[in-house]
């Protein structure tokens, strides 16, 4: 067993003094991550303001046939601008983001009293011009809605007769709950870093000692070579865990400075949380430094080894897309699946629940049962000739 | 004392061993002479426990390395032909953690590597990053660290490959060395020159089988030439390998 605690310091130590790939494995991801959330909630919110806020300009073509609406939306603070010759081609080519057109017609319908058709030009596949077209619309509704209440009114009906039910929320959510952004990314990025956080040593230590021509002399040492092969382990995934608990102190300190509008509500991170998250992943290291060893020492050489790791990547992406793509309700068969139930348990970790002691225990029990297996299938590798002498 | 019998070893269809039997006496150095790809890795190997024969006998002071892997390891001191230092590390931290490996307390580990810092008069660079060394200090630790335990067999592969004529010459010092304190030294070579200078007995194999073994003195009367290096391809049938 003291062969165990030799290596594992060893590694520890002489990983330390490697400067660049530290920063890049241990520390890049969390000062990076935050720094991409702040970025982009304020980017994100600055410009949700600027096009709610913006003064609205609007090109109307047939203004001549409504002149008491356009006053009306001229009130309302909208800017009526003379209209391009081909509206549909200018909003096709994005010089204009939503067209007002007021048909011929639209007089004699009104007369009538029928409903006057008002057209809305826009392509609301274009993001950014969702906001203006939403809020012509608003002011043509509201328009509508004024002018039948005066007619009915006119004709002596109460105007609340024509809302026979009326909508009220009750919202349930509690103010964690409702920061998606966070909700969705924050799991995915953890589970990003209990690999990428124990990626360089996975290969330096096995790879890496292989290309050295480290490995050999090592292994004629009187220590079981299982030993030696769980020192590494152990020292992978202490940087692993490493860079999480980091990741997450960065993003306790990240949260206040998110601007509250992007996601409607203060975020925060407390302690327990984060006791609570670490808990949880916990295994998912475990189980990472496993995955990337066996791969690592399965590799001839660095090269090699390195280009397996693109694909360990998908790995924990995997679950964090398919609830990205399909939110699912969290259910107890569901905390058997490594790394989804991770995702699952951080997410009810940052909105401020408490977690089921059952669904903690079933899912790191299920993923650290995985993460030992891999490892012991790690521990034996170099028993292997071939994996011993690759060259 | 090593024994050796009827050693086998092949790796799917190339038979590396084919049949190898030698002894090493208690006090000498023996060299175990070849050319390149002639087995004698391979045999090391065996001998020390990385690979396990498919056949044959070894016993290495009464012990089989098949079956007390861990007992022989401790009394060996191995320099084996991939011999890669730890650059993150200074050189003595490398000797140290073979120390520490060993199961050696710290105190001893010191002690030891002043020893063996005089003899191989590494105090130039013991407490340097090995990043960058010369081939001649890369030799020098990698034995050290080989010899941190006090092993009473050493083995040692190709030691001199890539070595200048000054730190040549300071290794087979160091070597007969070893041979004066009574330490039993196995030596595996290309080179004539080095196991004219250093061996008390020759094995010289070919093509995976011993194809001669003795004195010097004795190999050259059962060829029937006058140098070693005639000797040597008389008995090996080939000039294959002989110029390093």
């Amino acid at each position: 067993m003291n062969g165990i605690g030799t290596v594992y310091k060893k590694e520890v130590r002489e990983n330390l003094r490697d400067r660049r790939s530290l920063f890049n494995s241990v520390l890049l991801g969390p000062i990076l991550f935050p720094i991409l959330f702040i970025g982009l909630a304020y980017f994100s919110s600055s410009k949700q303001q600027e096009s709610v806020e913006k003064v609205l300009e609007v090109p109307v073509v047939g203004a001549e046939h409504a002149p008491n609406l356009v006053m009306f939306l001229e009130q309302q603070g909208m800017v009526v601008q003379t209209p391009p010759d081909d509206p549909e081609a200018a909003v096709k080519a994005q010089e204009v983001q939503v067209i007002i057109r007021i048909p011929e017609q639209y007089g004699e319908q009104w007369r009538n009293g029928e409903p006057a058709v008002v057209e809305v030009i826009a392509d609301p596949s274009r993001r950014e011009s969702n906001i203006p077209m939403q809020r012509v619309k608003g002011l043509l509704n509201a328009y509508g809605a004024q002018i039948g209440h005066l007619r009915l009114q006119l004709r002596g009906v109460s105007p609340t007769i024509r809302s026979a039910v009326m909508i009220k929320d009750v919202d349930l959510s509690t103010p964690q709950s409702r920061g998606m952004l966070v909700m969705i990314m924050l799991p995915y990025v953890l589970m990003i870093t209990a690999f990428t956080g124990g990626m360089h040593l996975a290969i330096d230590t096995t790879a890496g000692e292989k290309e050295r021509k480290s490995l050999e002399p090592l292994l004629i040492n009187p220590v079981p070579r299982w030993q030696i092969m769980l020192g590494k382990m152990l020292a992978t995934a202490t940087y692993a865990f490493a860079s999480l608990f980091l990741t997450l102190l960065a993003f306790r300190f990240a949260f206040p400075l998110l601007p509250t509008g992007a996601i409607g509500v203060d975020l925060n991170l407390s302690a327990d949380a984060i006791g609570g998250i670490l808990l949880a992943i916990a295994p998912v290291v475990v189980l990472a430094a496993a995955m990337l060893t066996t791969l690592a020492a399965l590799a001839k050489s660095l090269r090699e080894a390195q280009s397996y790791m693109g694909l360990v990547f998908m790995i924990p992406m995997i679950p964090s897309l398919i609830f990205m793509v399909n939110p699912m309700k969290p259910e107890t068969w569901m905390m058997v699946i490594p790394m989804f139930s991770q995702n699952l348990l951080i997410g009810e970790f940052v909105r401020g629940e408490s977690v089921s002691t059952l669904w903690l225990a079933m899912s790191m029990g299920s993923t650290l049962l995985i993460g030992l297996a891999f490892a012991a299938v790690a521990a034996t590798l170099f028993n292997r000739p071939r994996i011993v002498f690759a060259n | 004392m090593i024994k050796v019998s009827n050693l086998h070893k092949s790796f799917g269809e190339v038979k590396a061993v084919r049949g190898i039997s030698f002894e090493v006496r208690d006090g000498e150095i023996t060299g175990l002479l070849g050319p390149n790809g002639a087995g004698k890795t391979t045999t090391l190997r065996m001998l020390y426990s990385l690979l396990l024969p498919d056949e044959g006998q070894i016993r290495i002071d009464g012990l089989d390395p098949t079956r007390d892997a861990m007992a022989i390891k401790r009394t060996l001191g191995v320099v084996p032909d991939s011999r890669g230092l730890y650059t993150r590390m200074s050189a003595r931290e490398n000797i140290a953690y073979y120390g520490t490996l060993h199961g050696m307390k710290a105190r001893d580990i010191d002690m030891r590597i002043g020893e063996l810092v005089d003899t191989l008069d590494m105090a130039d660079f013991i407490d340097r990053r090995t990043e960058g060394f010369s081939q001649g200090q890369r030799v020098k630790v990698a034995i050290a660290r080989a010899m941190v335990h006090r092993p009473q067999t050493v083995m040692l592969d190709e030691p001199s490959n890539g070595l200048d004529v000054m730190s040549t010459r300071a290794l087979r010092r160091y070597i007969l060395g070893l041979k004066r304190a009574g330490h039993s030294v196995i030596l595996s070579t290309h080179i004539m020159q080095e196991v004219a200078a250093l061996c008390d007995r020759i094995v010289i194999i070919a093509n995976g089988i011993i194809a001669a073994d003795g004195t010097a003195q004795q190999l050259l009367e059962r060829s029937g030439c006058d140098s070693l290096e005639d000797a040597f391809v008389r008995l090996i049938g080939s000039e294959e390998g002989l110029l390093a």
